[in-house]
């Protein structure tokens, strides 16, 4: 009976995964597709991969976006731990509930709701204070770090929780001033919470269309501004190709974190 | 050196404070103000709320709760925001039902095997969420993998429609969403006592019995969480209805999406959102609260 129910579970299980993972493959195999009907197979070729790379309107956009990317989720990643350091180490405060609200309440607004907000403060700012003047690079970089900055946080905040508070009690005892205590042993201790964070923002900021919809001006179209205006139309050969590298760079980075941090863990256990 | 303590500290609070404040908050704000103001066309598109007339010294304050009573007088948006209910629901039941054995299997594993599953359902969420969408286009096409399968097999016997249907917005839903059920059902049912399984089987009940008398309420606060990351972002979602649902797939972030994109109507806009977060209020909330016991 219960070598039975578990032969169910897996065949349940493996169904999800092959559900998760097909439409990638899918999507890989058709991009080194000969035939420009994206769907009919013309035999193995790599011309999407040319024709995407001599495409200037996708590369430049790619450009555009990578900076965006690289600078949000690098201010994400110090708000972000600010937050959640003050979240987690800090005694009550007057607005503690509140900041509680603000860090959680970005990881499931709708994207819609987030875009509309901020574009709206941006029109009235610029009416009133002549700042930001117009819509671009800046404002895309603040609307990426304000929702960036909230998944920072939960990572940080949680690895804080997990964290052994003695050490830090200790170097206290031992007269550390708390702002070397914070880049002596806390910063440490969470780094890799905070690169992980980073990684997370770059990607998420790479990754938004709708936000930046909202946010952007003319002539700052975003990588996925690109690729929607183009699959909106249907399917393109050339945003295959692109999926495709995306995707594989993205693996690769995310596999081998994993490994390396599964070899931290047992290196660990084993010294224990 | 107390004093200057206190000031540190008060300064490392309030940075990030006034971030969100100021990027976060107000923005809510500021959607409030203009969805009080009627649409008009200039730049910016809507009508001041404070106008300060020079010539006769008179500050006028203009109000308008039209937008609002024009979303209830007209039956578009009400079935709007209850198709969006009705989607986002269904999505997130079946991404319950897909996601459960996943996660139950994941928790269940030896500890390498678990680390490679896990990394499996990981993966697609760090992958682009907009690619993620745009492969199943491909698929569901009428001359897609999918009709070419269900012809192959002789299920059925011409290319059938799915792509720009309904059906297509749940699948892309529960597919984009699935490792938001999947991580925190894992989190709880890693978590879960085994010896208690045994007691139940050593009491005499069957495995379907433990189930649903052991595991499944054990791993309530893991569904209650994986229910509401998926369903409150799936209610306002723009991108999977409008690659993958057809033209009379109605969902509340298109029609918000359109009325500011395509009619520039940005008060009216403004009372959709403000409408919706009404709706979304008491989820997050409760979201919050169920975070807090957990903690």
């Amino acid at each position: 009976m219960k070598q039975g129910s578990s032969v169910a579970l897996k065949v349940m299980a493996g169904a999800g995964f092959v559900f998760l993972y097909a439409p990638i493959i899918a999507l890989i195999v058709y991009s080194f597709n000969e035939s420009k009907l994206v769907t009919v197979w013309g035999g193995w070729s790599l011309k999407w991969y040319v024709e995407l790379f001599r495409n200037e309107q996708i590369m430049s956009a790619a450009w555009v976006s990578l900076k965006i990317a690289f600078i949000s989720a690098t201010m994400a990643s110090i708000l972000g731990t600010l937050a959640g350091f003050v979240l987690s180490r800090m005694r009550k405060f007057a607005g503690k509930a509140m900041l509680t609200g603000w860090v959680t309440a970005p990881l499931v607004m709708p994207e819609v709701i987030t875009g509309l907000s901020l574009l709206l403060l941006f029109v009235s700012l610029e009416n009133m204070f002549g700042w930001p003047a117009g819509r671009g690079v800046t404002t895309i970089v603040i609307a990426h770090t304000t929702f960036c900055l909230a998944y920072v946080a939960v990572v940080v905040q949680s690895r804080l929780a997990s964290l052994d508070e003695t050490l830090e009690e200790a170097a206290m005892d031992l007269g550390a001033k708390p702002t070397s205590l914070f880049f002596l042993i806390t910063l440490p201790l969470i780094a890799p919470a905070i690169i992980s964070g980073w990684l997370l923002s770059f990607t998420l900021s790479l990754d938004d269309l709708v936000i930046a919809s909202f946010v952007s001006g003319p002539g700052n179209s975003t990588l996925p501004m690109v690729i929607f205006s183009k699959v909106r139309l249907g399917v393109t050969p050339e945003v295959n190709a692109l999926a495709t590298l995306m995707i594989v760079t993205v693996s690769i980075a995310v596999i081998a974190a994993i490994v390396i941090m599964h070899r931290q863990n047992r290196f660990k256990d084993a010294n224990k | 050196m107390l004093s200057k303590l206190r000031l540190g500290r008060t300064a490392v609070i309030l940075v990030p404070m006034l971030w969100l404040a100021a990027f976060f908050f107000i923005p809510f704000l500021v959607v409030f103000k203009i969805s009080l103001a009627e649409a008009m066309i200039a730049v910016p598109p809507y009508s001041p709320l404070l106008q300060w007339d020079s010539s006769n010294a008179y500050l006028t304050f203009k109000v308008t709760f039209g937008n609002y009573l024009y979303l209830f007088e007209s039956r578009f948006y009400l079935d709007a925001y209850l198709s969006s209910l009705k989607i986002a629901a269904i999505s997130t039941f079946f991404a319950l039902l897909i996601g459960f054995p996943i996660a139950y299997l994941i928790a269940r594993s030896r500890p390498t095997m678990r680390t490679i599953l896990l990394a499996l359902v990981i993966l697609p969420f760090w992958t682009s969420f907009l690619l993620r969408v745009y492969a199943w286009m491909a698929l569901l096409k009428k001359n897609g993998l999918v009709n070419d399968f269900l012809l192959a097999t002789g299920i059925i016997d011409q290319p059938i429609q799915i792509l720009q249907t309904d059906f297509a917005v749940y699948l892309g839903i529960v597919y984009t969403y699935l490792p938001f059920m999947i991580l925190p059902l894992y989190t709880t049912l890693e978590k879960m006592d085994l010896n208690l399984l045994d007691a139940a089987q050593d009491l005499g009940a069957k495995p379907y019995q433990s189930f649903f008398l052991v595991t499944l309420p054990l791993a309530k606060p893991g569904i209650i969480a994986g229910c509401l990351l998926v369903f409150i972002p799936a209610v306002g979602e723009y991108v999977i209805p409008a690659l993958l649902g057809g033209s009379d797939t109605l969902m509340i972030g298109r029609v918000l999406w359109d009325e500011f994109f395509l009619n520039r109507d940005w008060p009216l806009a403004s009372a959709v959102a403000v409408v919706m977060l009404i709706v979304l209020v008491g989820p997050i909330m409760f979201m919050r609260n169920s975070n807090k016991e957990a903690e």
